[in-house]
Order: structure tokens, then sequence, then C-alpha cells
């Protein structure tokens, strides 16, 4: 069958990406996903605080994802949820598999990645120790609790400070399971500072920076873990560890994009980002396959992605039309930054916006883009932390040539 | 009833004397303490076929691994079970390493085991990613992989359609024998028997001396491992080895039967429940792969565990009748090469039954061959598209890493010997054994089991009775 833009992934990314496919003319746009209903990870995340970019207001996840499921229904997105999707190949022919269609090869006028990410798992942390039940991520356990309605553990140790943690230590507490501790083993925390403050601080959960986990005991269940402090190098003090009793140790410990599908097609992955180079207008190194949400870079908001996906739908549709190479500048990680997206900046004179994630804690610094010598862009900042995005608009007639971001003083 | 054979243990050598005897037509359980076969060293090593140089001339122990590396082959083929034979290379660093090869080389001259030294280059060329500083090697082209859970639980679910009962969850605590019949305490069960053959492992000490066999001390050797995945990079064709020590083989660096790249095992005394794994022990597993493939990367590691293995004080395998206690079989200390010699063993285990005069006929309609469980990811198109149509439950992918579907995972619980935890299903099919290690699966393989088996989802373990999951329901859906 031939469609005229496939989206892989009906999370908040796909949606929005489907939705801008669809209003900048795209005519048959198909958007497949595995699970049996659209929504993606938001489905699980039923508290609130989406939205207040988007839509200026605070929403769940669900009522959040509900916006776009609706909208898509309307303009005549098609979903094939219950959906896997097994390779793409540079030209674009999707194969995927479902109990509804069976196995199906769908030839795409463009393709649209919105895979999302993972969450890093216990054993690529190589926590010594025994290998009992109660070690699950956090994600893991919120899908039991808020999808199954189910209990993962009592008493809880959670590893990690990256949000979903964060979230699940308040969500945890209020079924009445006791959350002992949030370990975090860098000195700052990985998760937006509303979540320290709304998660933790409000139910009185201590969080412990530059602390890890250093054992998992008992042989069946979870019995307890060995908590340590970590040297500025991470690495465990002995002197300092403590035995912690609990039931269930939860994991917050990264996000690593699903990237397996873009490697088979023979995208160009970013080591910096673990996903696709992309250009400004959100396309890949392969023609025809666009790129958007976590897929492409660990986001802390959805209204970023939101964002970010709906400009990849509508270059998706524009691609339909007329298949034009960007060609432009590069963008480049300088002083404190870890890496910049897009890595390519179009040469079609448009302001350009550049995210971007610092790579340690800076205060009171100056965000900066230059053009060789240079300023384009700046922005005075109280903090930059690495666990929330950056972001700096340029002047489309500003860009002269590639741009290095960096953060100054701090 | 009173069995013919009643075998203490579902490790890779209890199945595989549970297949052989199988065969027979004989009455034969397997009695089991954990909640699945292969639940202690045939879960936790590191899968490798060896070729056999490396055993003490004359010795039990050499005997077995060059037999059981020569069975290995069809046994494979007849369990439909993942099987490479890949070569082995033995790596030197050096003049001082240099002359234990040249021993190598003799004791594989003396096993009649095919041998060759070549160069550090040769090697190099064989395995880019071998280290500069590799003056020579050995290399063994009869070394080989084999997947060590497909092999024990294959072997297992074989013996079962041909007969064989399989008690699990069943721990021996008592042995008595009344009248040349031997009565065990195991678990809930008491079974009685004719032939008590001795499996179990790090606690075969304690089973000969429950019997009144022989008494010797295994001790628990711990190996700790690091598993990495596909998409590492760094990868080799063959096993390698560095030259052994005192301490055993020493730390290897090798593919998996399914693409991963392994790395270990350490060799350290342990209790003979302690398989936890140990900041210096990972270290150690690390530092000695990057000694042989110096691009090693650690953040590839997809997972970490330990085994245990069985060491008899004697440095070789205990395979006799007893002296002291008739009817009993001890088959005890089956530490590396065990996986290897297994089939061997088995057939072993037979002759001595043979000797002392048990009568063996073949069992009208035992067959040994066992279809596997077919993988829908490794299908053709076209076989994909008939399977669908056979059963729509094909089409659900319900591990993403691996790609396994609905049907499959219904298949490993349903075969004889089924899964009946999410470990279960893990080792059977690999669901959850891919990079994101359950993460994404976990719940559903989870539904899949309740359902399947007519439980509640918190009913639901990790690896059996007290390896719980999930605690009752959360307060809204309690109401």
């Amino acid at each position: 069958m031939k469609a005229g833009v496939v989206v892989v992934g009906a999370g908040p990314a796909g949606l929005a990406a489907a939705i801008a496919a669809k209003e900048n003319g795209a005519e048959d746009v198909v958007v497949i996903d595995r699970e049996e209903r659209p929504g993606g990870i938001l489905r699980q995340c039923i508290h609130n605080g989406f939205g207040l970019h988007v839509f200026g207001e605070e929403l769940t996840g669900p009522e959040y994802a509900a916006r776009f499921i609706d909208r898509a229904n309307a303009l005549g997105v098609r979903f094939l949820t219950e959906t896997m999707v097994l390779s793409i190949t540079a030209d674009r022919v999707v194969t995927a598999v479902g109990p509804e269609m069976g196995l199906i090869n769908i030839e795409a006028g463009a393709v649209v990645l919105a895979m999302g990410c993972r969450e890093r798992s216990a054993g690529a942390l190589m926590i010594p120790g025994s290998r009992p039940s109660g070690v699950l991520t956090a994600g893991t356990a919120q899908r039991f609790v808020n999808i199954e309605g189910y209990m993962p553990g009592r008493e809880v140790v959670i590893l990690g400070s990256g949000d979903i943690g964060l979230i699940m230590a308040r969500r945890m507490t209020l079924e009445g399971a006791r959350v002992k501790m949030v370990l975090e083993l860098m000195p700052y925390s990985g998760g937006l500072t509303r979540n320290i403050v709304q998660c933790l601080d409000d139910f009185n959960i201590p969080l412990k920076l530059s602390h890890t986990v250093t054992r998992l005991h008992g042989r069946k269940r979870l019995t307890g873990v060995t908590v340590a402090a970590v040297d500025e190098s991470g690495v465990p003090i002995k002197e300092t560890e403590e035995f912690v009793p609990c039931d269930t140790l939860l994991l917050s410990v990264g996000l690593i994009p699903e990237n397996e599908l873009s490697r088979e097609a023979g995208v160009e992955i970013d080591p910096a980002t673990n996903g696709p180079v992309v250009d400004s207008r959100l396309q890949t190194s392969v023609p025809g396959i666009f790129a958007c949400g976590n897929v492409v870079q660990v986001h802390d908001l959805v209204d970023f992605v939101t964002e970010e996906a709906t400009r990849a739908g509508r270059a998706a549709a524009q691609f339909l039309r007329e298949k034009s190479e960007c060609g432009g500048w590069k963008t480049k990680p300088g002083r404190g930054v870890r890496y910049v997206v897009p890595q390519t900046l179009c040469d079609d004179g448009e302001d350009k916006t550049l995210f971007f994630r610092v790579n340690g804690i800076y205060r009171d610094c100056v965000t900066m883009a230059r053009c060789g010598d240079k300023v384009v862009a700046r922005r005075k900042r109280p903090i930059c932390v690495p666990g929330e995005m950056e972001r700096l608009t340029v002047k489309g007639a500003d860009i002269c040539g590639d741009i290095t971001v960096t953060v100054e003083g701090g | 009833m009173i069995y013919d054979v009643v075998i203490v243990g579902a490790g890779v050598t209890g199945a595989m004397i549970a297949r052989e005897l199988g065969m027979c037509d004989l009455s034969i359980c397997v009695v089991e303490a954990e909640a699945d076969v292969a639940s202690g060293a045939s879960r936790a090593n590191s899968g490798i076929v060896h070729a056999g140089f490396d055993a003490q001339p004359g010795t039990m122990k050499a005997r077995m691994n060059k037999r059981g590396n020569e069975m290995m082959p069809e046994v494979t083929r007849e369990l439909g079970v993942p099987f490479e034979e890949c070569g082995s290379l033995v790596v030197a660093f050096g003049p001082e390493e240099e002359k234990r090869l040249e021993m190598l080389m003799e004791r594989g001259a003396a096993n009649g085991v095919p041998v060759e030294r070549i160069s550090g280059d040769e090697a190099r060329r064989m395995e880019p990613v071998l280290s500069r500083d590799i003056t020579a090697a050995l290399w063994a082209p009869t070394g080989g992989i084999v997947d060590p859970f497909s092999l024990t639980i294959g072997a297992m679910e074989k013996a079962m359609s041909n007969g064989v009962t399989l008690y699990l969850n069943s721990r021996v605590t008592a042995i008595r024998r009344t009248d040349g019949i031997w009565e065990l305490f195991a678990g809930d069960s008491r079974i009685r028997a004719h032939w008590l053959i001795n499996a179990a492992g790090v606690y075969a000490d304690d089973i000969s001396r429950m019997a009144g066999g022989e008494s010797f001390n295994i001790r628990a050797r711990r190996g700790q491992y690091v598993l990495f995945d596909k998409f590492m990079p760094v990868r080799t064709k063959s096993v390698i080895f560095g030259v052994p020590s005192d301490r055993g083989k020493g730390v290897l660096f090798s593919p998996t039967a399914h693409v991963n790249m392994i790395a270990g095992p350490t060799a350290e005394f342990v209790d003979k429940d302690d398989n936890d794994t140990t900041r210096e022990g990972l270290k150690e597993a690390l530092a000695g792969v990057k000694r042989y493939a110096p691009a090693v990367d650690a953040r590839y590691a997809i997972t970490v565990f330990a085994g245990l293995r069985a060491m008899p004080e004697t440095h070789d395998f205990i395979i006799e009748r007893s002296k002291s206690a008739p009817g009993l079989i001890n088959v005890a200390g089956i530490e590396s090469p065990g996986l290897t010699s297994s089939p061997a063993i088995a057939e072993y285990v037979k002759e001595l039954l043979q000797e002392a005069g048990v009568r063996l006929v073949p069992k009208p309609g035992a067959s040994r061959i066992r279809r596997p469980i077919e993988r829908f990811s490794e299908a053709t198109p076209e076989r994909q598209r008939e399977l669908i149509a056979m059963d729509r439950r094909y089409a659900n992918v319900i591990c993403r890493c691996e790609q396994i579907t609905e049907a499959e995972i219904v298949e490993s619980i349903h075969r004889p010997c089924g899964a009946k935890t999410v470990d279960g299903v893990r080792l059977r099919i690999r669901a959850g054994a891919g990079r994101c290690h359950g993460g994404f699966c976990m719940p559903r393989v989870m539904a899949i089991l309740a359902r399947e088996l007519g439980r509640d989802l918190d009913e639901i373990t990790k690896g059996g009775a007290g390896s719980w999951i999930l605690d009752g329901r959360t307060k809204g859906e309690a109401r």
C-alpha cells in the first residue's frame, strides 16, 4: 500500500507531526503505534503540568494527548494501532506488523520518526549485588500504577533524579508507599526544579546529591540497597556506605532515544544526542525521512516536543510537493555545551531556534550563539543546569556561517 | 509408584541424563529445588563448547570434554538449540605466557584435540580487535558456543515429552533407603525409586552424604560476567581465552549464541548461595577482556550476573557408582567444562546403569528430535505471513528489542517444561533479554503469563516463590 506521510509513533511528537502534515496539505497521513491507543507515554502521565506553553493552561498527560488525538481524527489522520514497525528502508518502505493488518509494506512519500526514547535499565548501570525482583525503571512502575492499577512495592528508594523518578516519588507516596530517598550520582539534579519542589520537598522526601547505590541485596525480592556518597569523579566512598532496607528500587537514570529503526534506515546518528542528525526542518541525513521529539533529543517539556514535531510535520508535507535540499550551515557545541540541535541550519532566511543542554551548573551566565566573531544571539541566565533544555533564537538574516553555542561566565 | 530412576538436579547435567535415559523403557523423575530448570550454574555460565585441550590428560574431565565436544553438533541439531563451531583462541602476551601455550599444545595432543600454534599477527588477522601486545596464540578449530539455557530446557522438554516427570520447587531435605528402595523427601513430595542419580551441582556433596554415599566436598566458585549489547562494535568471531593459571581458565571474551558479546568469568570461592556480583569482580572481568581487546566499551553493557561452579576438591569430575551406597550414582563436581561434557556424561551414566545390570531397552515411540519454537523475527516475509494466517498472535510483537511475538510467548508457556515465571519466558525465548532488559515488555509478558496460567497479575513472579513483582492494587483499584 501507499501513503503520503507515515509517522512512526503516536506519542506527542507523532501526533503533532501528523496534524501539521495534514494541515499543510499532505493527503494520506498514517500514524503507526504499537500500543492499542494513541497518546504514547502521556497515557500514563496522569499528573498535571502539561501544556503551559502550547495551551496556556495546565493539563494532565491524557488530557494533553486527547486534544491532539481529537484534532487528528477531525482532520482524517489514519491510526494503525497495535502495530509494530519492523523496518524502514532508505527509500521509505515501512514494514509493519499487527493483529489487524497482518504484515504490511507501506510505500511512503515521507516518513516522520517519532519513536521517543526508552529508559536506561538496571543492567546497563552494572550495579553489583544480587538480581532480585523489585528493581525496575520508574516508567515501568508508572505503567503498573497508573495503567494496570497495581503497586510495584511499598518501601521505595529511587536512584536517579530524572523527571519520571521525581513524579513517581510523589505518585508512590500518594498511593501509600514510603519513599525513603532519591539518590543522584551527580552534584545536581537531572530533573526540573519545579518537580523537585512539588514532588520531593512537599512530601519531605530527601534528595541526596552525589550519592549512588553500590549494592543490591535479596535473593528473591529486593530486601535493601547499600547507599554511598561519591567523590568528584563519581567513585563511591567506601566509608560512607549505609544499608537502607527497601523492597523496591526505582531507576530514573537517563533516557535513550530509540533509534534502532533509524539506524537500519541508514540515518546518521549524533553520538552526543544519540538521536538523528537533523537540519532546521527536522530532515535527517536520509532525504524524506524526518525526525522529531525524544527520538532526536531528550526534551524536558512536552510543549517543546509539540513545537518541534509541528515543524517536522510541515516539512514532511512540503517534501511531498518539492524535494528541496537544505544545504546551509552547521551548529557546534562550544564551551559548557553538550550538544546543539538542529545540527544543520537551512539557508532559507527563516529565524532558527537552537536547542541545547549545558554540561554542568552555571550561575549568572550568558548563553551565546556566535557566527564567526559576531554574536547573533545571547540570553542572560540566572542559572543553567543540565536537567533543563536551553534555547536561543537566531534571526535568519544574521546567519552568515557556522554557529557555535557557548556558555559565558558562571 | 516407585520410579526406576530419580535424578536430583535439573541443571544441564540432570536434564541431559533425563533425556538420555528417557529414550529407554524406564520410569524416571527429576527433582529440582528451584522454580525452574537451569537455575544454577547452567543459567549463569559462558556458554562455551570447549575444544578439550585444557584438561589434564587421563582425567574424567578430559575424556568427557572430548566426547561431549564431538557429540555437541548432533545433540544441538536434535534439540534445535543454537550452536556454532566458531573455534577458540588462547592468546599469549610475551615469552612467559607462550611457554604455557606449549604446555596446552602438548595437552591437546595427548587429549587428541586438534590445536595449532599461530603468531600474534595471524591471530589479529583472524580477530582484528585483538591487542597489538599479543605475541602468539593457540587456535582450536573445534571450540564453539552454545545457548546453555536452551540446551538445558530443550533436553528437559524432550525428556518430558518422552515421559519423564519433573518436580519443581522440590528441595531434597532427607533421603532414606529401605529394602533397596530410595525414599526422597523433596518439597511437598515423597518420591520412591530404585536408582538415585545425584546431579545436584554445588549441593551434590550434601545429597551424597544424605544418601550414605561417598563423603566429598564441593565448593562454590563464583564467576562474574558482563553481557554486552549486540550493537557493540568490538566483536570477535571466536572465543578468546587468556593462558590458564591456577585459578582456572581465566576471563574470556566471546560471542554468545545470541550475538551478544560476553566477558567473564572471575573466580572466587564463596558460600553456596552467594551469586552476587561485586564491584571488584565486574572490574576484573572488564579489565580482563580489555587486555585482549582494548577497545571494549563498558557503556555497551546490558546486564551483569554471576554463576556458581561446583568445584570438586579432587579437581576432577566425580561420575561413579557409589561403593558405600548401592543404587546411588554420583555425578558431582561438574564444573567447567560441564556444559560441553553434559551429553557425554549422560551417555556414560547410561553405561554405568547398564554395567550395574539395569535392563535398558528402547522405549517405543520415544524420540530425540525436538522442534524448536519457531522465531517470527527469523522467518522470511512469506513464512511470516503464513504464521500470521495460522495464528494472529504472531502479528502481536511483545518484546521489541528481540522482536518476540505473543504466539511465541504462549508456546513457551504451554510446552512441556514450560515457562511459569517472567525469567522462565526470558530464558526460553529471550523476551526481555535485549537491551531494554524487559523495561517495555515485562508488564505485557506478565499479563500473558497470568492469562495463560489462569492467575491474577500480582501472582506472577520473576523467578518463583518470594520473587514477587506486584503487591496488590492501587487505592483506586482496591475500592
